[in-house]
Parts: structure tokens; C-alpha cells; sequence
């Protein structure tokens, strides 16, 4: 990481979107994991997750973005199919 | 440049007009409201082309000037007391922003009780908030303080509070030389700053520093504020050649071959000067100190007028209630402890909430820092003029 002396001065941040380099989502202790064979493409999960992690790709199939997902298991709750397990995070 | 008579007030206020300040955020309190309602004036009269922002509060005022400082305007408030204890949590901000703000504090008391009089507890409860402090003793000092203010603020990134007594310098006339504004001009010229928001260069400001950046950026300040102490003795260089007056960070007086040593901040000095004289007469060996600049505190400085000197009496008109010392004091002998002499240093409180320092108290506190100097041993803080 960078040294007091390299940082932007008054914690100016310079390039715009550099959120994205922050990893927001050490915190989880479970994750969802989705089935996507269970999976009828509802939309439901995508629709209620608070962080904006589920996806949804060209297929309009959907995945996780692990690297914003919180774990919360909202998305576990709001399939109707259970088609999401929430699965503990090794090491913990 | 001419000589006129003026308030300690209205020299800031023509200081503030004639380093062509771009904008003015200010909410009235006594005793610093003459500032901001001549500086109104002038920007009603059109003779200061500045943005004159009324605000609801001094916590407004202030994050104003942040606002506004950190778009490369040349930026000045001013307040006192109360107003400065409410600007407490953003006065941290517009440091570590590293605004170049300008600010006049006219030194007043705090309640409780309500006090509208001179004592300094309202600039010394915000010692630690990064900005740079100087504090004047006279109406020139107050004037030559605020132009070179906006030099070191721009240089450094740090803003600068101005501390001047409420009533004793702040409404008290004085003659001082006014200088031409094209010397002042001249001496601190209007420049954009270095990475200031601007269209074409957008950065996200005032953002969450979490424990893995916090800890740098407050690193930056202590960095910034040690690197300013060059800053400040340059720009005072610079204005002594332009304009024929120093001032060091502080300033001395009977020094050279002083036993006995007093050390105060602001107006009371001149009261203190005139016992010097009046001991000098009777063969006392005494001396006076004048912290002008109070952040950064001028360590060295003060390590060398101390050389030769037997006592020392530092005089707060600030309390530092179940500390160690009161604020003064606390320096001092912080500063005492990495120089190679042991001095006795005896601390004196005095002049709280508008209470005078006569003459006779200034003969009292020199009479004890020389009995503390022939026995060696200091007495617990002496409150001067408190009724027993
Ligand atoms: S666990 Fe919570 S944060 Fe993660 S994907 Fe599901 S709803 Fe979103
Ligand atoms: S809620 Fe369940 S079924 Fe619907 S899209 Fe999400 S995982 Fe698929």
C-alpha cells in the first residue's frame, strides 16, 4: 500500500470509480451460492439484494459478484426454488 | 503608504480588502463583528470585488470557506468565542482538506458564565486542529499578520488563524502605516493553487478515510505544518524587504542579558514591557517573551533566547483544568525538557474573562520568578488577582 507521502494530499481521490480496487466485502461469513439448475431465471434474488452483487448475464441467467456481496442471504430468502445455499466462508 | 489611525478590527478588514480576497463567509459575534460589517461595506461599496456569503452560523460559515478555498478562491472569515467553538469539528476538517483559509479570531472567553471579554481559552481549546496560529500584540501586528497569512496559507496548504484580544487590540485605535495595495498586491498575487477543483480537473473531496488511510492523511498534517516553519520565516524575510518590518516567531524583549524571564501571548505584552522598563531603572535583570507564533511552536527559538537565564514565569490566560499545566505552561517546559538546562519555570494565570493585568501583578510575577530563580524551587501555579 501506499506511503503518507504518496497518497494524493487531503485524501483527494483522482481517478474517478477507483472504488472499485476497495475490497468492500471481507466481512462476509456466509455466501450464497447459486444453483443454476434449480435456477427459473425469476430474477427475484437480483432484484432484492441490497448491494447490487447478483448479476445478470446476456442468457439472463444470473451469478454472484463475490467481491460486493455482503452475505447476508437475502437473496437465499427471496427464491421461491431454493435455488441459493448460503455456505460458510472457509477459515471461519 | 500612509499612517492612519485605526482599530485592530478595521486593520484586518483593510488587510482582508487589499489582499483582494475572492470570497467572505462570516457570521457576526462580538468582538469580531466590526471585521466582517467593514469588509460588508466595502464589498457593498464596491470596493472589494469579493462574494460576500451570510450564513446562519459559524459552523456554515466555515464549511463555506471550505467550499470555496478548495476551488482556488482566496478565502478569509473571522469570529470569536462561541463561533470558534462551533466551527470545533469542521476547523479539523478545513485543515486536513488542506484549505489555505484565512481566518481572525478576536481572542474572547467562553461561557459558562457568559463573558464577552478578552481572555484566550476560546484559540487555545482548538491547539490541536492543525491550522497554523499566530497571535498579535499590537494594531500593525494584526495588519502585517493577515497579509502574510494568506502567503503562508497558499504555500503550505494550511489554513491560518490570526488571534488578536478582543477589546484590548480589537477596539482600541492604534496608528499604524497602511501600505500602498499595489505593494500588497504585489507581495501576494492572486495565483491559481496548485490541484484545485476546477472542470477540468475533477477529484472527489471530503471522502471515508478507513483505517488503512486514515493514519497517512493525519500524518500529512503533522508533515505539512513541521515543513510550514520555513514557510513562515520566508514569507516574514520576504515582507521585511518589501515592506521594512519582521517579526520573528517571537519576540523578545531585555532579552540579551536577562536573569529573569516572562513569557505571555497578545496585547498584555505592552502592559508587561513597561515594568520591564520600570525594573530595568531600579537594576533588575529582567526580560520579556512573546509567543507570536503559537502553531508551530517555536521551540528552537525559544531554546536560544533561554541560554543564560536563572527563572522563568510563563503567564496563561487560559486554563487547562486537572492537567499538568495550563496550555502555555505545558509548552514551555515541554520545550525546557530537550534543552541541555534546567530551569525553574513558574506558571501564573491571569486576565481570565476581561479581568485586568495591572502593572502592579506584572511587578508581582517578576518578583516571584526571581525568588524562584534564588531558591531554585517553583511554587504549585500562582492565579494572579484572584480574590481569595
Ligand atoms: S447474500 Fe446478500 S449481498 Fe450477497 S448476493 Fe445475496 S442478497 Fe446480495
Ligand atoms: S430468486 Fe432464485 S430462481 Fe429467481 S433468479 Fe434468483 S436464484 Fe434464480
Amino acid at each position: 500500500m501506499k506511503s503518507w507521502k504518496e497518497l494524493p494530499i487531503g485524501a483527494m481521490i483522482i481517478e474517478p470509480g477507483n472504488s472499485i480496487e476497495y475490497n468492500v466485502a471481507q466481512w462476509r461469513v456466509f455466501r450464497p451460492v447459486l444453483d443454476k439448475n434449480k435456477c427459473t431465471k425469476c430474477g427475484l434474488c437480483w432484484i432484492f439484494c441490497p448491494e447490487g452483487a447478483i448479476v445478470r448475464n446476456e442468457d439472463e441467467s444470473y451469478e454472484v459478484n463475490l467481491s460486493f456481496c455482503k452475505g447476508c442471504g437475502i437473496c437465499q430468502r427471496s427464491c421461491n426454488v431454493k435455488a441459493i445455499t448460503m455456505i460458510k466462508e472457509e477459515g471461519l | 503608504m500612509k499612517r492612519v489611525a485605526l482599530s485592530g478590527n478595521y486593520a484586518v478588514a483593510y488587510a482582508v480588502k487589499m489582499a483582494d480576497v475572492d470570497v467572505i463567509a462570516a457570521y457576526p459575534i462580538t468582538p469580531q463583528t466590526p471585521i466582517v460589517e467593514k469588509l460588508s461595506e466595502f464589498v457593498a461599496d464596491g470596493l472589494l470585488d469579493a462574494e460576500y456569503i451570510n450564513v446562519e452560523s459559524e459552523h456554515s460559515a466555515l464549511s463555506a470557506c471550505i467550499g470555496s478555498s478548495l476551488t482556488g478562491a482566496r478565502t478569509f472569515t473571522a469570529t470569536s468565542s462561541q463561533g470558534l467553538a462551533y466551527m470545533h469539528e469542521v476547523l479539523f476538517m478545513a485543515s486536513s482538506l488542506r484549505t489555505s483559509i484565512v481566518m481572525a479570531n478576536v481572542n474572547r472567553a467562553l461561557s459558562h458564565p457568559l463573558n464577552i471579554w478578552n481572555d484566550h481559552s476560546d484559540a487555545m481549546a482548538e491547539r490541536d486542529v492543525g491550522w497554523i496560529q499566530f497571535w498579535v500584540n499590537s494594531v500593525q501586528e494584526a495588519f502585517d499578520a493577515t497579509i502574510q497569512a494568506f502567503k503562508i496559507a497558499e504555500e503550505v496548504l494550511l489554513p491560518v488563524m490570526i488571534n488578536l484580544d478582543g477589546f484590548i487590540l480589537s477596539h482600541i485605535n492604534e496608528v499604524l502605516i497602511l501600505p500602498d495595495e499595489e505593494l500588497v498586491r504585489e507581495f501576494i498575487p492572486s495565483k491559481p493553487l496548485f490541484n484545485r477543483l476546477s472542470p477540468k480537473l475533477a477529484y472527489t473531496i471530503g471522502v471515508v478515510g478507513p483505517p488503512e488511510y486514515y493514519y497517512e492523511m493525519r500524518y500529512q498534517i503533522i508533515d505539512a505544518i513541521e515543513r510550514s516553519r520555513k514557510n513562515i520565516n520566508e514569507v516574514n524575510r520576504e515582507f521585511g524587504e518589501l515592506f521594512g518590518r519582521t517579526y520573528g516567531n517571537i519576540s523578545t524583549y531585555m532579552m540579551e542579558d536577562a536573569d529573569y524571564a516572562l513569557i505571555t501571548m497578545g496585547a498584555v505584552s505592552s502592559t508587561a514591557k513597561i515594568v520591564v522598563d520600570s525594573l530595568r531603572k531600579e537594576g533588575e535583570k529582567v526580560g520579556l517573551i512573546s509567543i507570536r507564533c503559537f502553531r508551530p511552536f517555536p521551540k528552537n527559538d525559544i531554546i536560544e533566547v533561554f541560554e543564560d537565564v536563572k527563572s522563568i514565569g510563563v503567564l496563561d490566560r487560559a486554563l487547562t483544568p486537572g492537567g499538568i499545566g495550563h496550555p502555555l505552561f505545558t509548552e514551555i517546559v515541554t520545550t525546557l525538557y530537550d534543552s541541555s538546562k534546567i530551569i525553574p519555570v513558574q506558571s501564573f494565570v491571569g486576565g481570565l474573562g476581561g479581568r485586568d493585568i495591572t502593572i502592579d501583578d506584572f511587578k508581582q510575577m517578576y518578583k516571584i520568578i526571581k525568588d524562584v530563580g534564588l531558591s531554585g524551587r517553583r511554587k504549585p501555579c500562582i492565579y494572579i488577582g484572584l480574590r481569595e
